[in-house]
């Protein structure tokens, strides 16, 4: 009796199985990083065009992203359309061939108005455009909080010697200015690529600066050596940084933002992207934006750059030309889908045309404004350079000159693997 | 007297030692169902075990992380698949792998030794670099993206340890009985029939367990193979998709731990009465 | 045991046929591979095999793998051996058995976290969250950053993970074929007057070597591809790399498929010994 229970059984499985692929239907497939909320604002942002168009779109969201693309493409498999983790992968995908010039259907000179110039060249390959931006973040913040300034007495420093003062000042109180954490699971390190990123593009020019990206000058050069020391002198004393080294190389960045808010706070300053404040609400839910916590600008460091802006973006490409595929990319570009994405999250659109009031508060508006009326705008160096340097030797780098090691050895290995990286 | 106090004592230190040992293991896991229960902001500023010296107050628990997976998983249809996809992908494999180990453990033939060097040497090959190439023939062969594809692919993968292991208890069986059977005139499928698919039970229960665990918390092939959407999806997939890109809402994680682990504590306890002592010693005596 | 000509490979037919498409087929594939470069398209002759055996993160990682292999092995088939045998001892055998042995049904992600709350770390003086900083705590010693604490400290600490997992699995295995051990045999021992521990010795132990010798090859060799508790982790940092976890980058981070298979074969490299030592065994048996 029993076996021909499990008889059945096996058998409805196997009829099952073979049945359940899925029936011809206008459908478009999406491979994407987001889960979570995120994943809930993404499938929220496509209703409309569902409702509109009638085409079902099928969503996966995984942090495997890169293992499942990879594999998929090189097996000729891919997804219609997927999020790409940086630009610098979208040339690589853009040289073998395998991503659909999105250009040839889209109307290129209205993005071309609601789009800064920066954003259409960054989803170039030799001149066509391959790729799209849902969203941005905006990296140039450090946050604080207003009200434990202003009881102590401290104000926004607007310079990097005010920046050190004020460290200076703090410390000498006996307290932690700085919470940093570099810990992020199997990408740990990346935060600390922020602020040699960031720190370069003030005490050199933008030129200098795409030559860095483009392994135009060396790891060793010493523009970057100083970018590093500068970082350095911060995050390597313990003085400065709650807990020291041992506690920035373990404290998730997650987490760490949530020193300020402690009575009596820990730290007193944390930077970090836009996207921390979606973080430091879930772990504080009491907090209200722009009041118990803020963020100012990274401050200048040499004056004549100023304080330009450094950015990360989500971008989209596309691999199979389907009419279903073409609409669903026609939909992502447009001011009304990205306000829908913004609102729900903690992220900037690149998209001019965005009514600022979809933006759920004021810091975000702040940041969005910030964003579109830099100066200078640079894209994260490392989602620029090839992944054995910007996803690899960067990353492990931060945390071996974090741990003590010594800067010209970091650099000289960092240089070692880019030389082979950047060969082709 | 003295023997006796010796036998007290040495139980005592048994069941000390026994205790001590399950306390260790569970320690690491009771500290994530305590987790689960607990709001993500306490998780970050105090220890779990916190909690215990005032279990009493309520304010420091919280279903949420439970009611979020439980409504985001779309749980049934995530479990069916599972199911769907981890049943065959156990029976084929063993099914398979019994025939090739009594192959190899009791005929003589061409190349024996070779194949035996093989399956062994392919138990180290990484499954990553298989994606690539299968896939590719998947593709081609219509088998991307559904159930039976998944079931092969995951036969291949569990077949070098189940004909290992299997050979090495098969060869092991008392070489008496295959004789007189084969004196008796049995042919070499009733051998396998009647002898050694029984004798092997407890072995099979042990792969099945094995098979079953691997298949039921893997995720990558089933992203791989079957692709991410709700119709196919396993409860694995559907578990990472809770997470977000920065890792944030890990906290969910200590939820659906608890959620997806049970239908495998329900297959080691369904197939424990299989390790009982005796079936091999009662059988070969009979 | 007479059979005809062709019986065997009736036999063996499935079993050829799956892994010769899912395993074997992929491994001469990723053979061919490991002579190209990263876009498998030009020719490079043995360049990523230079480069897997004289990298310097790539010699870190044979060290920490030969670190795994022994401490890994020896730890999990010798205390599931031990479990085995005590908790055949007492009645609520199958208790204890389940609590070592439900750690298997965790998924490795599942796993991950469930550790870092073991190891986490914060500076003296704040409240530890991590049980074995709080422990320290307690007897008044110094926080230990238990993942960074290179080399020996975290990855012994990434080892202790393997075990929790893995024991449960050769404790159920070698439980399984010590029940097989008819029960006479350890009667009549005990009553000639043997010892605990001199049946465990001489009559246990030499019965259960055969899966212990089993168990041993196939926790090595999994040992080997060790990635998925490195990758969660550390993730090679502060000196754990492990071999698979540097394919696995070299993959599907860096899309060098070149490097990424001339590593693969080289774990298959490792496993030859294994293989020698299971065939004089087969070669005995077969006799």
């Amino acid at each position: 009796m029993l076996k021909k229970v499990v008889f059945v059984l096996i058998l409805g499985f196997l009829l099952g199985g073979i049945c359940a692929t899925s029936f011809a239907q206008k459908t478009v497939t999406v491979l994407g990083v987001w889960g979570g909320e995120e994943r809930d604002a993404f499938l929220k942002t496509l209703e409309p065009f569902e409702a509109a168009t009638g085409i079902k779109v099928e969503f996966t969201g995984t942090r495997d992203l890169p293992a499942v693309l990879t594999t998929r493409v090189a097996a000729g498999n891919p997804p219609d359309i997927s999020v790409l983790p940086n630009p610098g992968q979208m040339q690589e995908l853009a040289k073998i061939g395998v991503l659909v010039e999105v250009g040839k259907f889209l109307d290129v000179g209205k993005l071309g108005k609601e789009y800064a110039e920066t954003w259409i060249n960054l989803g170039s390959f030799k001149g066509k455009l391959y790729a799209i931006f849902l969203s941005a973040d905006l990296k140039s913040l450090v946050w604080y909080s207003p009200e434990t300034f202003a009881d102590a007495g401290y104000a926004v420093p607007t310079s990097w010697d005010e920046l050190i003062a004020l460290s200076d000042k703090i410390a000498n109180q006996g307290k932690s200015p700085w919470s940093i954490g570099l810990e992020s699971g199997a990408a740990s390190g990346w935060p600390g690529t922020d602020w040699i990123e960031d720190i370069m593009l003030r005490i050199t020019s933008p030129e200098v600066y795409d030559k860095w990206v483009n392994h135009e000058i060396p790891w060793t050069d010493a523009v970057i050596k100083r970018a590093w020391q500068l970082f350095g002198d911060i995050v390597r004393n313990e003085k400065y940084v709650y807990g020291g080294v041992a506690t920035a190389l373990t404290a998730n960045f997650g987490e760490a933002p949530n020193l300020l808010f402690t009575t009596p706070p820990r730290a007193y300053m944390h930077k970090q992207a836009t996207f921390i404040k979606s973080f430091i609400l879930r772990y504080n839910p009491e907090l209200v934006p722009g009041k118990d916590f803020s963020f100012f600008p990274f401050p200048s460091i040499d004056a004549k750059y100023g304080t330009p802006a450094l950015g990360a973006a989500d971008m989209f490409a596309m691999f199979n030309d389907t009419p279903e595929a073409r609409a669903l990319m026609r939909y992502l570009v447009t001011a009304g889908a990205q306000e829908i994405w913004v609102a729900q999250l903690g992220k900037l659109s690149a998209n001019r045309r965005v009514n600022p009031n979809a933006y759920p508060d004021d810091l975000t508006r702040k940041a969005a404004d910030i964003l579109s009326t830099a100066p200078t705008f640079r894209f994260d160096a490392s989602d620029l350079m090839p992944a054995a340097v910007g996803s690899g030797s960067f990353w492990t780098g931060i945390l071996d000159y974090v741990g003590g090691e010594d800067l010209d050895s970091v650099l000289r290995r960092i240089e070692a693997t880019a030389v082979e990286a950047y060969k082709g | 007297m003295t023997e006796r106090m010796n036998k007290v004592l040495s139980r005592g230190l048994l069941h000390t030692f026994i205790i001590f040992i399950a306390i260790l293991w569970l320690v690491p896991t009771i500290g994530i169902l305590i987790t689960s229960f607990r709001p993500a902001q306490d998780v970050a500023s105090s220890g779990w075990w916190t909690v215990v010296g005032n279990i009493f107050n309520q304010t420091q628990f919280t279903l949420r992380n439970y009611r979020i997976v439980l409504s985001r998983l779309g749980i049934g249809r995530a479990f069916l698949n599972s199911f769907t996809i981890t049943i065959p992908s156990t029976i084929i494999p063993l099914a398979i792998a019994l025939f090739a180990a009594y192959a190899l453990a009791w005929m003589r033939f061409f190349a024996r030794t070779y194949i035996f060097m093989i399956m062994i040497a392919l138990l180290v090959v990484p499954l990553q670099m298989t994606f690539i190439p299968i896939l590719r023939i998947f593709n081609r062969s219509n088998l991307a993206g559904t159930f039976p594809g998944i079931w092969l692919a995951h036969s291949g993968y569990g077949l070098p340890l189940a004909v290992y292991m299997l050979y090495n208890f098969v060869s092991g069986l008392p070489k008496e009985i295959f004789d007189s059977a084969s004196i008796d005139g049995a042919s070499t499928f009733h051998i396998f029939l009647r002898i050694v698919l029984p004798l092997s039970v407890p072995i099979i229960a042990s792969l099945i367990i094995f098979q079953f665990l691997w298949v039921w918390n893997d995720l990558l092939v089933a992203l791989i193979y079957l692709g991410g959407t709700p119709d196919v999806a396993p409860i694995t997939v559907q578990i990472s998709s809770l997470v977000g890109s920065y890792g944030q809402d890990w906290e969910l994680l200590t939820a659906a731990v608890f959620i997806s682990i049970v239908p495998s504590l329900l297959i080691f306890f369904g197939l424990q009465r299989y390790f009982v002592r005796g079936i091999l010693a009662g059988s070969i005596k009979g | 045991m007479q059979t005809k000509k062709t019986t065997p490979w009736l036999y063996l037919a499935p079993a050829l046929l799956v892994l010769g498409f899912f395993l074997v087929y992929p491994s001469i594939h990723t053979f061919y591979l490991s002579f190209f470069d990263r876009g498998s398209v030009r020719w490079v002759g043995l360049e990523n095999y230079l480069h897997a055996f004289t990298n310097l993160v790539m010699l870190t990682a044979f060290g920490n793998n030969a670190l795994w292999v022994a401490v890994f092995t020896t730890a999990t088939v010798f205390l599931g051996l031990i479990l085995a045998v005590l908790f055949d001892r007492v009645k609520y055998e199958i208790i204890v058995k389940s609590i070592i042995f439900m750690h298997m049904a965790i998924s490795f992600v599942s796993a991950s976290v469930i550790w870092k709350f073991v190891y986490a770390f914060r500076p003296a003086g704040a409240s530890q969250i991590g049980i074995l900083n709080a422990a320290l705590e307690l007897f008044h010693l110094p926080p230990v950053p238990w993942l960074i604490e290179r080399p020996w400290i975290n990855n012994l600490c990434l080892i202790a993970v393997g075990v929790w997992v893995w024991t449960g699995f050769c404790m159920v295995v070698l439980s399984a074929s010590y029940k097989s051990i008819p029960k006479q045999f350890l009667e009549a021992a005990r009553v000639d007057g043997a010892g605990e521990w001199i049946i465990f010795r001489k009559v246990i132990f030499p019965l259960l070597m055969p899966t212990v010798t089993v168990l041993a090859t196939t926790m090595v060799i999994f040992v080997l591809k060790v990635f998925d508790i490195v990758y969660v982790m550390t993730n090679g940092n502060f000196g754990t790399e492990v071999i698979a976890n540097r394919m696995y980058k070299e993959m599907f981070q860096f899309r060098n498929f070149g490097r990424s298979s001339a590593i693969a074969v080289v774990l298959l490299l490792f496993v030859l010994p294994m293989m020698l030592l299971n065939l004089r065994r087969f070669k005995k048996e077969g006799m």
